[in-house]
């Protein structure tokens, strides 16, 4: 069991904790928080697989795809905020509903 | 490089690792959502030290920067947008439109 | 059908599914990672021979800005296109607050700001040698600004029109730069081996002033130029998130 091989189980783990919620709640900012802790889980596993080369100097390709992906989860968690606010603006509540009102 | 680590290595970053899972958790099962955010932007600084342990340095300079700060400051206004301290707990949240909630000046001036 | 826990899907028979396949996905997720191979060397050789063509001496900026150019030029793309949907999201964005910037936050400002800036710069030009880059330096950067933003500093309309101008900048000078090359060398963002350290700090000082715009327009929540009193009074206009008057 090396560090990589821990570091990537506790991504694969973080991104099981992370889909469960997304699932589960109803609340609008904890479903982007809980995109956002399964986003870190992916990019964990991705720099986890990244370390194990048989030399000193780690893989940088994904490296660069996980900085991109943390840029990019960045603007998406701020848009997704910005909906999340004016859904509430507009509905009065920011927690979705089981039962639509017809 | 991947030689089976030693005692040190073991224990920080087994620490680490029990730490950030316990952080997931918490933040994501407490009801308070004020807490569920101080508690993400701490992830976020130790997903920082993961990086470094990862020997991924540009990744923990931007997961600092970006990912805790940023995000976590991101989620701070939202809450605050979300009437103050937001619940999400399935109480009865009354809808009453409170007069600074939103935008009370809906000034017809998307003039672009 | 039992409501267990406060904030939760209504339904445990829903709960106990979700769990269910999210724990089954869990650990084939984990049974592949643990057969995984030991060593992965292909990519991280081929970057490591190919850096003398590269222009810089940090791998990940190397791979980042000339090798895997494209997906940071997307990623720009990226940033600005959040930033239009935020402006579209949101009615009216910027609320005007009636009270007076604090006076801590002003002194924390100006003995800070400097030290912002520098440190933005410093991060961006270093990523040539060491962990750093233009996104990095947008971050520190986009701290600055975001520390402005809350310390209620008016900004009047010559900054407001140059934010907008700026968020765009840092696409802008990419595509130039890409379409410059496609016409030199036939291919679209290959850089000419002589010019390529030059070209990719063109890119990423136009790239980290785009980035920290953006990410402090995401932060003010909406755009700069649409605050109600930069039409009304003219020439200032106080870009704050709303106070919490009521608790």
């Amino acid at each position: 069991m090396t560090i990589s091989l821990l570091y990537a189980l506790v991504g694969v783990v973080l991104l099981g904790i992370g889909l469960y919620s997304l699932i589960i709640y109803s609340h609008l900012v904890k479903k982007i928080l809980a995109l956002n802790v399964a986003g870190s889980g992916v990019f964990l596993f991705l720099v986890a697989t990244a370390n194990q080369t048989s030399g000193p100097v780690p893989d940088p390709v994904p490296h660069a795809m996980v900085l991109t992906g943390i840029v990019v989860a960045v603007s998406a968690t701020a848009l997704a905020l910005a909906l999340a606010c004016r859904i509430h603006q507009v509905t009065g509540t920011a927690r979705l509903t089981e039962n639509e009102p017809e | 490089m991947d030689e089976f680590p030693n005692l040190a290595d073991i224990a920080f970053d087994g620490i680490l690792a029990l730490v950030v899972l316990v952080l997931a958790w918490k933040l994501l099962r407490s009801p308070n959502l004020f807490k569920a955010v101080v508690l993400f932007i701490s992830f976020g600084l130790m997903m920082s030290l993961a990086w470094i342990r990862l020997k991924a340095v540009d990744i923990a300079l931007a997961e600092a920067a970006i990912g805790a700060g940023l995000t976590g400051a991101l989620f701070l206004i939202a809450l605050g947008k979300l009437e103050g301290n937001e619940h999400s707990d399935h109480k009865n949240n009354d809808t009453n439109p409170k007069s600074h909630e939103g935008n009370p000046k809906m000034a017809s001036g998307s003039s672009d | 059908m039992t409501r267990k826990h406060g904030d939760s899907l209504d339904s445990r028979t829903g709960r106990v599914m979700a769990a269910i396949s999210v724990l089954a996905l869990t650990s084939v997720l984990g049974w592949t990672v643990w057969t995984l191979p030991p060593f992965s060397d292909r990519m991280q050789r081929l970057v490591a021979s190919n850096m003398a063509i590269s222009g810089v001496e940090n791998p990940v900026t190397a791979v980042l800005l000339n090798f895997r150019g494209y997906d940071t030029l997307l990623e720009i793309g990226v940033l600005l296109l959040a930033a239009l949907g935020v402006f579209s999201a949101v009615p009216s964005p910027v609320i005007l607050s009636k009270s007076t910037p604090s006076p801590i936050l002003i002194l924390l400002l100006r003995l800070l700001l400097p030290f912002i800036v520098l440190a933005g710069g410093y991060i961006l030009w270093i990523g040539k040698y060491a962990p750093g880059g233009a996104f990095q330096a947008g971050a520190i950067l986009a701290a600055g600004g975001i520390l402005l933003s809350t310390a209620a500093v008016p900004f009047n309309r010559f900054a407001t029109k140059t934010m907008s101008i700026a968020m765009g900048i840092g696409l802008l000078t990419f595509i130039v730069v890409a379409l410059a090359t496609m016409m030199v060398r036939g291919n679209f963002l290959q850089y000419p081996v002589a010019q390529a350290g030059t070209l990719i700090l063109v890119i990423e000082a136009a790239a980290t002033i785009s980035i920290a715009i953006i990410l402090t327009i995401l932060f003010i929540g909406g755009n700069p130029e649409e605050s109600p009193t930069a039409k009304d009074e003219g020439d200032k206009a106080f870009i704050i998130e709303r106070d919490n008057t009521t608790k």
